[in-house]
C-alpha cells in the first residue's frame, strides 16, 4: 500500500502531473471574485470564508478525474487490481494521495488568498481547520465520483454532476466553521458535523467505490 | 363559478397551470415513447422469426 | 446474454401490468379531476395565506411523491443488488423521471406558494432547498443510466449511486436546516402539511394524493413496460450483428 502511495505521489508532483494546476484555479477564481462582485472591503470579507471553501471544493473537483483516469488508460488500473490489495484499501490508497497532492496544497494556500478576500483576523485559524478537516471528505466523495465514471469518455463532466451534489453537507458545515470562526462565534456544532462526515465517508465509502471499481473493471 | 382569487390569481393559476402542463408532457412523452419502442420491437422479432 | 427463460419474469410483469393499468389510469384521472375541481372551486380560502391555500392540492401530492419515487427507486435498487431481478432494476430506472418531475413541480407549487409571502420568486427556504438538492441527485441518476452502455453494469451502478445518494441525501437535508436555522429568518415559512388542516381541506388533498399515487404507478408500470420492451430490442439487435 505504501508502494502504491509513494508512487501516485511521484507520479503527480513530476512535470505533467498536473500538480500545480489546481493551485493555480484557486487563485484564479479569488481572484476573480472581487471583479465579479466588486472591491469593496466590507462585503470581500463577509463572503471570504464561502468563497475560499468554494474555490477549494472546485479545485479539488477539477483535478479528481486524474485519480483514476490516468491508470485506467494505461491499463495499470487492471493490473493494481489484480494484485493482493484489496480493493477497498486501493481505493483508499487513491484517495489518500489525492488529499496529499491536489487538496493539500489547497488547505495551505486558501489563508494566503484570504488576505486577497480581506478575511476578518480569527477567520484564518478557522478557515484553516474547516478546510484541513473537510478536505478528506472531498478527496473520498470524490475517487467515488471517480470509480463510477472511469472510462466515461467525457465522464468529468457527468463525474462533477454525480459528486457536486454529494459535496453539499460539506461545503455546508465546512463554511460555515469558517464563517463563524471569523465572526468569533461558537464553531464546535458545525466543526462536529463536519468531523463527523468525514469519519463516516472515509470509514464507509470505500466499500461502495470499490464495490463500483470491481463493476468498472469487469 | 370561478373563485375570485384575489391579488393571488397569478400564483395560484400559475402553479395550476405549470403543474398540469408538466403532467401532461410526461404522460405524453412516456406514451410515445411506449408506442415507439414497442413497434421497433415487433419489427424486429418479425425480423428474427423470418430469418429464423 | 437474455435466454427464454430470464425473459419469462419480465413477460409475466407486461402481461400483469397491461392487466391493470387501465384502472390505474382512469382511476388517476377521476381522482386527480375529482380532487382538483373540490378543491380549486369548492373550498374557502384559508384565513392568512388567502386563495394561495388552494396551491396545497398541488404541492403536497407532488412533493410526497418526489420523495417517495426515490424511496421506491431505492428499494428496487436493493432488490436489484440482492436478487438480480431485472424488472427491479428497470423499474427504478423508469421511475427516476417521474420522481424528476415531481420535484420540479413541488418546487414551482412551492415558490409560486412563497411568493406572496416572501416577495421574491425565491427563497433558500429549508424545505424547497432540500427538495433542489434531490432533485439534483435526480438528475445524476437519470444522467448516469444513460452514459453506461452495459445494461447490467448500469444497473449495478446506478443502483450503488442511489444507495449512496440516499444516505447523503439525508445529510443534506439536516445539514440545509443547520445553514438556514442559522440566520434566523424566522420560523421557516410554514408550507407544512400538518399546520392547521381542516376537514374541509383535509378531503380534497386525499383524493388529490390519491390521484398522484395512482399517477406514479400507471407511469412507472408504462415506462417499465418500455424499458423491458428497448432492453429485449438490444438484446436482438446485439444478437442480429453477431450473426
Amino acid at each position: 500500500m505504501s508502494a502504491l502511495l509513494t508512487r501516485d505521489l511521484a507520479l503527480a508532483v513530476r512535470a505533467g502531473g498536473g500538480f500545480g494546476l489546481g493551485l493555480a484555479f484557486f487563485l484564479i477564481v479569488v481572484v476573480l471574485v472581487p471583479f465579479g462582485v466588486g472591491p469593496e472591503q466590507a462585503l470581500l470579507g463577509r463572503i471570504a470564508p464561502g468563497i475560499l471553501w468554494l474555490g477549494a471544493l472546485l479545485a479539488c473537483l477539477l483535478s479528481l478525474d486524474r485519480i483514476l483516469a490516468l491508470d485506467w488508460e494505461d491499463g495499470s488500473l487492471d493490473l493494481l487490481a489484480t494484485a493482493p490489495l484489496p480493493m477497498e484499501l486501493l481505493v483508499s490508497t487513491k484517495a489518500l494521495a489525492h488529499w496529499i497532492t491536489s487538496a493539500l496544497p489547497l488547505v495551505v494556500a486558501a489563508p494566503l488568498l484570504g488576505v486577497l478576500l480581506n478575511l476578518p483576523g480569527p477567520g484564518y485559524l478557522w478557515l484553516l481547520v474547516s478546510l484541513a478537516v473537510g478536505t478528506p471528505a472531498l478527496s473520498v466523495i470524490g475517487t467515488f465520483g471517480a470509480a463510477l465514471t472511469v472510462g466515461l469518455k467525457r465522464g468529468g463532466l457527468l463525474m462533477s454532476l454525480l459528486v457536486l451534489p454529494l459535496y453539499v453537507p460539506t461545503l455546508i458545515f465546512g463554511a460555515e466553521v469558517a464563517r463563524r470562526g471569523a465572526a468569533g462565534l461558537e464553531v464546535a456544532q458545525p466543526l462536529t458535523m463536519l468531523a463527523g462526515i468525514t469519519f463516516g465517508v472515509i470509514a464507509l465509502l470505500p466499500f461502495a467505490s470499490a464495490a463500483v471499481l470491481r463493476i468498472n473493471l469487469r | 363559478m370561478t373563485p375570485d382569487l384575489g391579488k393571488y390569481a397569478v400564483s395560484v393559476l400559475s402553479s395550476y397551470g405549470v403543474s398540469i402542463a408538466l403532467i401532461v408532457v410526461l404522460v405524453a412523452w412516456s406514451v410515445m415513447r411506449a408506442r415507439r419502442v414497442r413497434s421497433a420491437l415487433e419489427r424486429i422479432e418479425t425480423r428474427v422469426r423470418r430469418n429464423g | 446474454m437474455a435466454s427464454v427463460w430470464e425473459y419469462a419474469n419480465p413477460v409475466k410483469f407486461i402481461r400483469t401490468t397491461d392487466r391493470v393499468m387501465p384502472w390505474l389510469w382512469a382511476g388517476s384521472a377521476i381522482c386527480l379531476v375529482v380532487g382538483l375541481v373540490w378543491g380549486f372551486f369548492f373550498t374557502p380560502d384559508d384565513f392568512r395565506q388567502g386563495s394561495t391555500v388552494k396551491i396545497i392540492y398541488l404541492h403536497v401530492p407532488s412533493a410526497l411523491m418526489a420523495i417517495n419515487a426515490w424511496l421506491m427507486m431505492l428499494v428496487a435498487s436493493l432488490i436489484w443488488i440482492v436478487r438480480r431481478h431485472h424488472v427491479s432494476a428497470l423499474a427504478a430506472r423508469a421511475a427516476a423521471p417521474v420522481g424528476a418531475v415531481m420535484t420540479v413541480i413541488a418546487l414551482a407549487t412551492g415558490a409560486f406558494w412563497g411568493q406572496p409571502i416572501w416577495g421574491t420568486w425565491w427563497v433558500w427556504d429549508p424545505r424547497l432547498t432540500s427538495f433542489l438538492i434531490l432533485f439534483l441527485f435526480y438528475l445524476g441518476y437519470i444522467a448516469l443510466w444513460s452514459a453506461i452502455e452495459d445494461d447490467d453494469s448500469a444497473a449495478d451502478l446506478t443502483s450503488i449511486l442511489c444507495l449512496v445518494g440516499s444516505v447523503f441525501a439525508l445529510l443534506s437535508r439536516y445539514a440545509v436546516n443547520f445553514w438556514n436555522q442559522g440566520l434566523h429568518q424566522g420560523a421557516s415559512l410554514s408550507l407544512d402539511k400538518e399546520e392547521n388542516v381542516a376537514d374541509v381541506f383535509y378531503f380534497p388533498l386525499l383524493v388529490c394524493i390519491a390521484g398522484f399515487v395512482l399517477l406514479f404507478i400507471a407511469l412507472v408500470f408504462l415506462r417499465t413496460q418500455t424499458e423491458i420492451r428497448a432492453r429485449r430490442t438490444r438484446v436482438l439487435l446485439a444478437r442480429e450483428r453477431q450473426g
